[in-house]
């Protein structure tokens, strides 16, 4: 808990020493560590691996700035209602994916979010295609003009809190529990009275929901969206960042997607090929700490301290 | 009334019997035996009462309730409980944690997405550990006790829902002489109202157990009857006995 507050600690007073590109770069951490850490819920503590996340950050980017823009709602409205739909949304992909599990239930989402990125670069009447859908412009939540990267990077910040907080709070659940008992031995599990199918079904659409959350700070920051955010590669790189992390772990998504982020806004500043390079990173993640940076820090901390 | 009341079953894994027509009816408060030679169809006969499988012709009922197209969850909560041949807990978590997320199994805490795991259940569990008698052990992860132990923490995790139906699948596989009495005890001191229904290899100690035996041969009941009727009968001692 103290390293929590600790971290939140340093968060809040991140603008005071860092200038407007770093704040911006940590509010885009934020965003993408939602998005990691509801992937995380369904492969880290789940057992299933998805490859189809990014429908759920796209399609709310999409409906957020698309109610707003063409159906001329609020900025209120057209949150909640992109939050709601996308959410429902997500309830009818588990019906669907949670047909199978293992490779079946990753082809299975890999599919349902190819249909919805193909559906976005095709259908140009309504998402304008591969120029996606642009012109919005940000919220002013309780008179805080989120315009201002500082007061973005806050808003970003309490959103994020929360959604870790939350997203703890379910996995250090009695559902949370029989999750992770369905992740290990699923058909002890049913032996014992749980219901696996359900268990899963409602942790799908958990993690959708905040899938979603992610996807409508994403359009609020980049007040932009293109059909690229539903792609195949957007949902890999979440699920690079939670294995590359740590899966099954609260930080590993967070450390995870800070690595991801580094590499895709600031190294590549830097570096041409940051692609390579980021691959070259996963690469060493992986042969060194297997399970992941943190539980792999925490491996090698515990033996220094047995040493010492 | 019948725990357990199995009418022209079947079951074909690829075209290859391994349940064929098998009609078995298990008295409340009977220590039943099941035996045959491997490949007899008795483990298949576990699942497809359990739910792990489903039946492709047939019924099952328990309790009177049809439940042939129940999934194994709701099976469970109309008072069926098993252990499984091959062990399958969890190994990471600690004992008392494999034993509360059996109480779970049935609580309707289950559902609770934002609480905390009660402490109510740990101690409910830790009263269960030590009624098999490894309540001291029950921080300890599952992966660093003996496998003797991990035996009784299966049959724990079963007794934990105070089952109506218990089938064990050979619960002494595998356990030394030592291993072997204290599961022995732990069996013997179950409850008479919880019917048991044993599939065991281990002959001299199942035969001391049970009332009555069913032999399967192939995927159907050959023989049943008490001991004395069983081990006398020659087609057991052709198929299973070997002389």
């Amino acid at each position: 808990m103290t390293r929590w507050i600790v971290l939140l600690a340093g968060l809040l007073a991140l603008p005071l020493v860092a200038g407007e590109y770093y704040i911006n770069l940590t509010s885009q951490i934020f965003i993408f560590a939602i998005f990691a850490s509801s992937i995380n819920l369904l492969l880290g503590y789940g057992g299933l691996p998805t490859l189809g996340h990014a429908s759920y950050l796209g399609v709310a980017a999409y409906a957020c700035a698309l109610l707003y823009l063409k159906v001329g709602v609020s900025h209120w409205a057209a949150a909640l209602l992109a939050l709601a739909g996308t959410t429902l949304m997500a309830a009818g992909f588990g019906l669907i994916a949670l047909r199978a599990s293992g490779l079946g239930f990753l082809m299975l989402t890999l599919a349902l979010s190819q249909v919805l990125w193909g559906t976005a670069y095709r259908w140009v009447a309504m998402t304008d295609g591969d120029n996606g859908v642009r012109g919005l412009s940000r919220p002013a939540p309780f008179g805080l003009n989120l315009d201002h990267a500082t007061a973005f990077y806050f808003f970003a910040l309490a959103v994020t809190a929360a959604a870790i907080w939350l997203m703890a709070r379910f996995v250090g659940s009695p559902l949370g529990a029989a999750l992770r008992g369905t992740r290990d031995q699923p058909r002890r599990m049913a032996a014992l009275g749980h219901n696996v199918w359900l268990v899963r079904w409602i942790t799908f659409i958990y993690a959708g929901f905040w899938g979603a959350v992610s996807g409508v700070l994403f359009v609020y920051y980049n007040k932009y969206i293109h059909p690229i955010s539903l792609s195949l590669t957007n949902s890999a790189e979440g699920l690079l960042a939670v294995i590359a992390g740590g899966s099954g772990t609260l930080g590993g998504p967070l450390v995870g997607a800070t690595i991801v982020m580094l590499l895709k806004n600031y190294v590549s500043g830097y570096v041409e090929r940051w692609n390579m390079l980021m691959g070259f990173v996963f690469v060493v993640i992986v042969v060194f700490m297997p399970e992941g940076v943190v539980p792999g820090v925490q491996r090698l901390w515990r033996r220094f301290r047995s040493k010492i | 009334m019948a725990a357990l009341q199995i009418q022209n079953l079947k079951k074909a894994f690829g075209g290859l019997p391994a349940i064929s027509e098998l009609s078995l009816e298990i008295a409340a408060g009977e220590r039943r035996l099941i035996i045959g030679p491997n490949g007899a169809g008795k483990t298949t006969l576990f699942n497809l009462v359990t739910g792990d499988l489903p039946a492709d012709a047939g019924s099952i009922a328990l309790f009177d309730k049809d439940v042939t197209r129940f999934a194994t969850h709701r099976r469970v909560h109309l008072g069926l409980a098993r252990t499984y041949q091959i062990i399958t807990l969890f190994p990471k978590d600690t004992l008392e944690h494999n034993i509360a997320l059996s109480l779970l199994g049935l609580s309707k805490l289950r559902w609770n997405a934002f609480g905390r795991l009660p402490e109510v259940l740990y101690r409910d569990a830790k009263a269960v550990l030590a009624r098999v008698g490894l309540e001291a052990m029950a921080q300890r992860p599952l992966s660093e006790v003996a496998y003797g132990d991990k035996r009784r923490v299966e049959i724990a995790m079963a007794l934990a829902q105070k089952p109506k139906l218990l089938l064990l699948d050979e619960p002494l596989a595998g356990l030394s002489r030592e291993e072997r009495a204290g599961v022995k005890s732990l069996i013997a001191g179950i409850p008479r109202e919880v019917t048991v229904v044993m599939i065991e290899h281990d002959m001299d100690t199942a035969l001391d157990m049970a009332e009555r035996i069913t032999v399967l041969h192939y995927g159907r009941v050959i023989v049943e009857g008490t001991r004395a009727e069983v081990v006398a009968d020659p087609r057991t001692r052709e198929v299973y006995l070997g002389h």
